[in-house]
């Protein structure tokens, strides 16, 4: 019964090139791929690659979800859990962090002890 | 002119369902919601890893343990999987039927083959020692991790496997048209998404 009403609506909305979509897809997998053995900061790849997959699940949402042809309600929706997680990362980040209570002495130390399995 | 005053009440009834916030398909909006409910799922899973990756002091480095070839080679299935999905849909809206059951099959198929691959990588690495409980290499965590992580996003697989090829059959019998077939493609597609976000924050980073 939906399904009448659907497809009519759906021809208002051009059909991206799906195959110049999945060119830049496999194009930016192979970037990150690259960027992974890249002499760079650690930081500075964390900050690349989390950069390009967010670029590459914004590409599948926009073009393959036809999330850029739809109403802003289904956006908004989609974008809801975007920023959620990403408030529960500011959340977590001041949680129990045990580098900051462990020195540098004690934390070898600690390592030391810790490795050999107490015997019963 | 009293018949056209009670036809005007009946036009204004129809008018706030065509409100811009009134979606263009429920199943489609109810498909978004369940979505969004979705990516917290894993949105908490991969928030909860990097809290837990960064708190460590012996994680592992993924790229000497993972064979990011073969992950590569499975985003790149994936990639196509959804793009042989929206070449389904276009066969769908133009009427083709034949078109449309081959790029579902062929979506499906792709699909099993990522479950296939997966398979093949955790026996190899549960051979190498990495376990829920512990590995050779480091804190116990990385295996649980990576274990619950793709795990949970293989569930998501088989689920769209599974729902593909009920799609593929009821649409092959007609009972299913344009817009259920599109609702199955999101899901798909949001397989893929998730996919791409567990490739780089699992294995890369």
């Amino acid at each position: 019964m939906a399904q009448t009403q659907t497809p009519a609506r759906h021809d208002a909305h051009p059909e991206p090139n799906y195959f110049a979509v999945i060119v830049v897809l496999t194009v930016l997998t192979v970037i990150e791929i690259g960027v992974t053995y890249m002499p760079m900061a650690k930081l500075f790849i964390g900050i690349l690659l989390v950069g390009l997959a967010l670029t590459k699940a914004i590409i599948v949402a926009m073009f393959f979800m036809h999330l850029k042809f739809e109403k802003t309600t289904l956006a908004l929706i989609a974008a809801t859990p975007l920023v959620l997680c990403t408030l529960l990362i500011f959340a977590l980040l001041p949680d129990h962090n045990p580098k900051k209570h462990l020195p540098q002495p004690a934390a070898a130390g600690t390592e030391a002890t810790a490795q050999p399995q107490p015997t019963h | 002119m009293s018949h056209a005053a009670t036809m005007d009440p009946t036009a204004h009834v129809v008018e706030p369902a065509e409100s811009p916030l009134t979606p263009e398909s429920w199943g489609k909006l109810g498909m978004w919601i369940f979505l969004a409910a979705d990516a917290m799922s894993f949105g908490g899973l991969l928030a909860g890893y990097g809290a837990l990756r960064y708190f460590s002091l012996n994680w592992p480095n993924p790229k000497e343990h993972f064979g990011i070839n073969l992950t590569a080679a499975m985003t790149f299935l994936l990639i196509v999987s959804s793009f042989t999905m929206v070449k389904a849909l276009s066969a769908c809206r133009r009427g083709d039927a034949g078109k449309m059951k081959l790029f579902l099959l062929i979506t499906a198929l792709g699909g099993a083959a990522f479950l296939g691959l997966q398979a093949f990588e955790w026996t190899h690495l549960i051979e190498e020692g990495l376990t829920l409980q512990g590995n050779p290499w480091g804190s116990p965590l990385f295996g649980t991790t990576f274990f619950i992580l793709t795990g949970f996003h293989g569930c998501h697989v088989l689920s769209g496997v599974i729902y593909l090829l009920v799609t593929l059959m009821m649409a092959g019998k007609g009972s299913w048209g344009y817009g259920e077939v599109e609702i199955t493609g999101l899901y798909w597609h949001f397989v893929d998404l998730i996919w791409i976000l567990v490739f780089t924050f699992v294995y890369l980073i």
